[in-house]
């Protein structure tokens, strides 16, 4: 009779441990997933504010149209991409071309003092540090996710419910890590 | 960092009983020596029970009211709430609301009872003084102290060191200006109970603040420590907060705003008089030159 009851308890436990780390992983991908979404929602908010930023520096600066094509351009390239890799290239390029329409902006000190595009500015500046955070808390949930798939006992339950490791977000080029730069004498 | 998460909920629990039975036992001797008997007994367990869950709930407010923070809005601050947005988006903490003090001192802190009941404060000095990096190392540090739970502990170690020292200030008070009669009265019969009972609550009504007053900064040094390097492992960029510290530690003005029981929540110590060997003892925070080495060593 006290050996059924223990071969019970047993299972008891063992069930218990399973639900748990199962459970566990299952956190941690909603975490990274939810990561990822926060990294679109940063994104989205960047192409926003784009078109704000043109039209305000089209205000005092007409006849740069060069610059505001290819600030388009690449917004339109960025929010079309399909793969993350290509997203990837057309993020860089809108950094790129951000770059070149605030160095237009230096040789217009009416631009440089307005109240609207110093707001702008600001918000711009802000969504790029939050979109870095973003991805890096995506990576850091990654990491987490992904060691716990790794680790024993948790990597036995992994492999039965057949969860996949999550990919890194990963930049090429070191320079597009760093949010568009202004500065102002 | 989870570790630190349960110690510090631990921390916070048994802080709140210490304070529990010292106020407990603080009342009971006021009580004793007003000469309320039972009922001093009753009104302590009711003040003591209602002191903790008043500061669990309400200790955050009581500290930005203390310090004369001031809630502000996006439109007033966007770059104070980019920071704070972007680096709760780093910590995957939801955003604390952003509260300002207007004083020309840089400084800042932050106070809740968890993430999710969090504020960051800091003053209008500190947007001034600092640049975009700096000031992203100093909400890190925050942001930190809010992770771990830190501000919990601490901000419930305000309230409740306030809590004793009003006490035994109470306690000293009833003795000097009433204690004489009642030991007139009592010595009629047992007088020497009575003189054990007022010697020991005297005893404690002197030491209660004194040990309080250690524990709270026992809580709060290395804490320091712990909150710029995960700070620093939030912005992935050391220098930030580093730099910071220098630009704090070179400004002399001290914040009019904080006072000795508040003084252990800023990133430095606002009240700048600590010199010599007594004041290390009594120091709420290390010295900020050990903490720049430390963040440049990263």
């Amino acid at each position: 009779m006290a050996g059924i009851w223990i071969v019970l308890i047993l299972i008891a436990v063992f069930i218990f441990i399973v639900v748990g780390i199962y459970n566990s992983l299952i956190t941690l991908r909603n975490r990274a997933d939810n990561a990822w979404a926060q990294v679109d929602v940063q994104l989205r908010r960047r192409y926003d504010l784009i078109p704000n930023l043109v039209e305000t520096v089209k205000g005092y600066a007409k006849h740069e149209r060069e610059v505001f094509e290819k600030v388009t351009e690449a917004r339109s390239k960025a929010i079309n991409a399909g793969t993350v890799k290509e997203q990837g290239e057309a993020e860089n390029m809108l950094s790129g071309a951000l770059k070149s329409l605030f160095a237009v902006v230096e040789s217009y000190p009416d631009l440089k003092a307005n109240q609207n595009f110093l707001m702008l500015q600001e918000e711009l500046a802000g969504t790029e540090g939050k979109i870095a955070y973003a991805r890096q808390f995506y990576n850091d949930s990654v990491m987490k996710f992904n060691m716990k798939q790794q680790v024993f006992p948790s990597n036995i339950i992994a492999n039965m419910f057949n969860f996949k490791e999550k990919e890194y977000f990963e930049i090429e080029e070191p320079a597009a890590r760093e949010p568009v730069k202004v500065e102002f004498g | 960092m989870y570790e630190q998460i349960t110690r510090n909920k631990w921390k916070s629990f048994f802080l709140i009983l210490f304070f529990l039975c010292l106020i407990f036992a603080l009342t009971w001797a006021f009580g004793e020596l007003t000469g309320w008997g039972p009922q001093g007994f009753v009104i302590a367990v009711v003040i003591a029970v209602a002191m903790t869950f008043g500061s669990y709930y309400a200790s955050d407010k009581i500290v930005l009211a203390i310090s004369r923070a001031k809630p502000v809005k996006k439109e007033d601050y966007p770059y104070l709430y980019n920071v704070v947005e972007g680096l709760a988006i780093a910590a995957g903490l939801p955003k604390p609301r952003c509260y300002v003090i207007d004083d020309t001192a840089p400084n800042a802190f932050a106070s809740g009872r968890n993430p999710k009941n969090s504020v960051i404060v800091v003053t209008t000095g500190l947007l001034q003084k600092l640049n975009r990096a700096e000031l992203e190392g100093v909400i890190a540090h925050e942001m930190s102290h809010i992770k771990n739970y830190d501000v919990l502990v601490q901000t419930l170690a305000v309230v409740m060191v306030g809590v004793v020292a009003l006490l035994s200030d109470w306690i000293l008070r009833t003795f000097f200006w009433g204690g004489g009669r009642r030991r007139s009265k009592s010595s009629k019969g047992g007088g020497n109970a009575a003189a054990i009972f007022i010697v020991v609550a005297l005893v404690l009504a002197i030491l209660s603040p004194i040990v309080a007053q250690l524990l709270r900064l026992a809580i709060s040094r290395k804490r320091e420590f712990l909150a710029d390097a995960n700070g620093a492992l939030l912005t992935r960029y050391p220098p930030g907060l580093a730099s910071a510290l220098k630009k704090l530690a070179a400004d002399r003005e001290p914040l009019e705003a904080a006072n000795k029981a508040t003084a252990h929540l800023y990133i430095v110590n606002p009240l700048k008089d600590i010199k010599g060997r007594v004041n290390k003892l009594f120091s709420t925070h290390p010295p900020i030159e050990e903490r720049i080495s430390a963040l440049e060593k990263m």
